[in-house]
């Protein structure tokens, strides 16, 4: 390898630049400058030393390069041997994996030979390329200046100030439907008005999800939950963002465990008590109900609600009590809305506060 | 030197026999086996004796069978009245249903205190269980054990699925493979479990579950919940491996170490020298 500098060789014929000399006002010339530790030493690899070794690799490489054509002609065969048939899930499956298998396992085999036959067979050699300087000759800096003259010159930009003028304000104006389009990014409408209220009003059947069937009180037995949405959902034109704001949970709990605030003693039925499902931290199902020591838990993160104080949190981020719904009887035993949601439901939101 | 040594050596044979303190620690296993042994013989005895008799039992009889086995197994924390106690709750008015999910999954009588009564062997016969659940609903009117025409797993799945995405999933995941609740409870994986103890499962709300009664989801609703769950039992899943059904934990564990491991080991070949 005493010949590596040979300037014939491939590889080695680079454009070299000796370090420009700096002049000590301009730069910092560090007094102990760190040593140029050189090239790794040269290492000789076993297909170098030996022929025999050298041949084994060669087949090795022209191995997974054949073993590519078989790969992708297993993933034609593929194609054909298992054909997605209409209705049938299970054959897009198998159609899809094994063609995905032939494809991938085609293009990695050529990688894998292209890179072994790169490291293992092809000439190692170290060399070094110095980088490029980043300023032009003086020549190529004068040429510049002066097609940049004769450009302002012929075109007359410099000149003629009503068509530059013009040209500006043209690009200006160009670049402001771009950014009024961003408004789109926002809300579409405002959260205050459509986060504030959901479809619950006085009167308004709970009934189940998702049939629909309205809620004898007699019906929910002590432990009882269900899951609850209100009447008039089912013929809502927008069924799911609807839901997302009035899904209900209603428990039945013995009425000495509860410890209502005082104020809302008469929102519940009999220890029936109807509490929003939507978690006041950011939105998940809250459904997660314990009929012995009465929590609600939030899948999401583990926001923990105690259902006996009125859903406060005793674990988790959220930091809200879950929004009550207000609820009664009617004269036929169905249970009813007294009201909306006194508070919005879910998540905080930007002037949630306002009155 | 010498002296220190002897000086040990005559300890240690102070030490041995009777005044060993390894002595009492020997006294108290042997005697705890052998009033363990006797226990175990005798009432392994008494089982199989109660095993046998309840076969042609009449309804009274089994009532007065069942009184006796709750005597012996549950009083304890239920009380004999079975009113309850501080250690278990009053089963007047749970019906046989939850008696025989409870003693059915093996879930009672309970090995400890803690926060949920866990799945175990199952510790009485089915005879045993059944003279139990008949006391245990002649002490109240409770839910009765499901009718068979509920549990032949052959109803609408589809209808199945969406109620128990709407009324299950959110405890015992969309797949049934179960999840965790607060301070240690869980909800158990329903694979394997049988249709009647789902069924009944619904009807009594064991333990922290919610009861889902009739007018809450049907009889033929449960039907299809059961026809669900026991479809995603028979099917495999059609996306490949389902790494326990967990969801985003155990696949992202999976992609963590399997996917950035292989990527690792592709790099650290690429840069490496060819030997």
């Amino acid at each position: 390898m005493a010949d590596h500098d040979d300037e014939t060789l491939a590889g080695s014929a680079v454009e070299k630049a000796e370090p420009q000399k700096i002049s000590a006002g301009t730069a910092v010339i560090p007094a102990d400058p760190f040593e140029n530790p050189g090239e790794p030493q040269h290492h000789i690899r076993m297909t170098d030393k030996d022929p025999a070794e050298e041949k084994r690799a060669a087949r090795q490489v022209s191995t997974l390069f054949f073993a590519s054509i078989v790969f992708s002609c297993l993933a034609v065969a593929a194609y054909i041997a298992f054909p997605i048939k209409d209705g049938d899930t299970g054959s897009i499956r198998l159609n899809n994996l094994f063609l995905g298998l032939g494809i991938a396992l085609g293009l990695l085999a050529i990688g894998i030979g292209a890179v072994h036959w790169s490291k293992a067979i092809m000439p190692a050699r170290e060399i070094t390329e110095q980088r490029h300087l980043t300023r032009g000759s003086d020549a190529t800096r004068a040429k510049a200046v002066e097609v940049f003259e004769l450009g302002n010159k012929e075109s007359g930009f410099g000149r003629r100030s009503l068509i530059r003028n013009s040209l500006f304000g043209a690009l200006f104006a160009f670049i402001l439907p771009g950014v009024v389009i961003f408004r789109d990014l926002g809300p579409k409408v405002d959260p205050n008005v459509v986060l504030r209220h959901t479809l619950w009003k006085k009167g308004m059947h709970l009934t189940l999800d998702p049939s629909g069937t309205r809620i004898k009180a007699a019906d929910v037995t002590l432990g009882s939950a269900f899951h609850v949405i209100p009447e008039s959902l089912l013929d809502s034109e927008d069924l799911l963002e609807e839901k997302a704001k009035a899904a209900v949970l209603l428990m039945r709990l013995k009425p000495e465990d509860l410890h209502e605030p005082e104020g809302r003693e008469d929102w519940q039925y009999n220890g029936i008590v109807a509490y929003s499902k939507i978690c006041t931290h950011v939105g998940c199902p809250v459904a997660l109900y314990e009929q012995q020591t009465h929590h609600l838990l939030c899948p999401c993160h583990q926001s923990t609600f105690d259902v006996t104080e009125n859903c406060k949190v005793i674990f988790g981020p959220a930091s809200r009590p879950l929004p009550q719904l207000p609820i009664t009887v009617d004269d036929q035993g169905y249970l009813v809305a007294q009201s909306d949601f006194h508070e919005p439901v879910g998540p905080s939101f930007w002037e949630r506060d306002r009155a | 030197m010498f002296s220190s040594s002897k000086a040990t050596a005559t300890a240690g044979r102070k030490r041995v026999g009777r005044r060993s303190p390894l002595a009492t620690v020997s006294l108290i296993v042997v005697g705890l086996l052998t009033t363990g042994g006797a226990y175990a013989l005798f009432t392994s005895t008494a089982t199989a004796e109660t095993g046998s008799g309840t076969t042609s039992a009449v309804s009274q009889d089994k009532v007065n069978e069942g009184q006796k086995l709750f005597a012996a197994n549950c009083a304890t924390c239920h009380n004999m009245s079975g009113s309850g106690t501080t250690e278990g709750p009053s089963l007047i008015g749970v019906g046989a249903a939850a008696v025989d999910f409870q003693v059915g999954t093996g879930r009672m009588p309970a090995a400890a205190n803690g926060p949920q009564a866990l799945e175990k062997p199952v510790q009485f016969t089915n005879e045993q269980i059944q003279a139990m659940a008949a006391y245990v609903a002649s002490l109240g009117t409770g839910p009765s054990e499901p009718q068979s025409k509920y549990l032949k797993e052959n109803g609408n799945a589809a209808n199945g699925a969406e109620l128990f995405r709407i009324n299950c999933a959110m405890c015992h995941n969309v797949a049934g493979a179960g999840g965790a609740l607060t301070e240690g409870k869980f909800a158990p994986s329903l694979k394997g479990v049988s249709s009647k103890h789902i069924y009944e499962a619904m009807l009594t709300g064991p333990q922290n579950m919610p009861v889902f009664n009739d007018m809450n989801i049907t009889p033929q609703d449960k039907a299809d919940i059961i026809t669900y769950l026991k479809y995603l039992e028979k099917n495999p899943s059609p996306g490949g491996f389902q790494l326990g059904d967990l969801g985003p934990v155990s696949e992202g564990l999976f992609i963590w170490i399997f996917g950035l491991g292989a990527i690792v080991a592709i790099t650290v070949w690429l840069t490496a020298r060819s030997h």
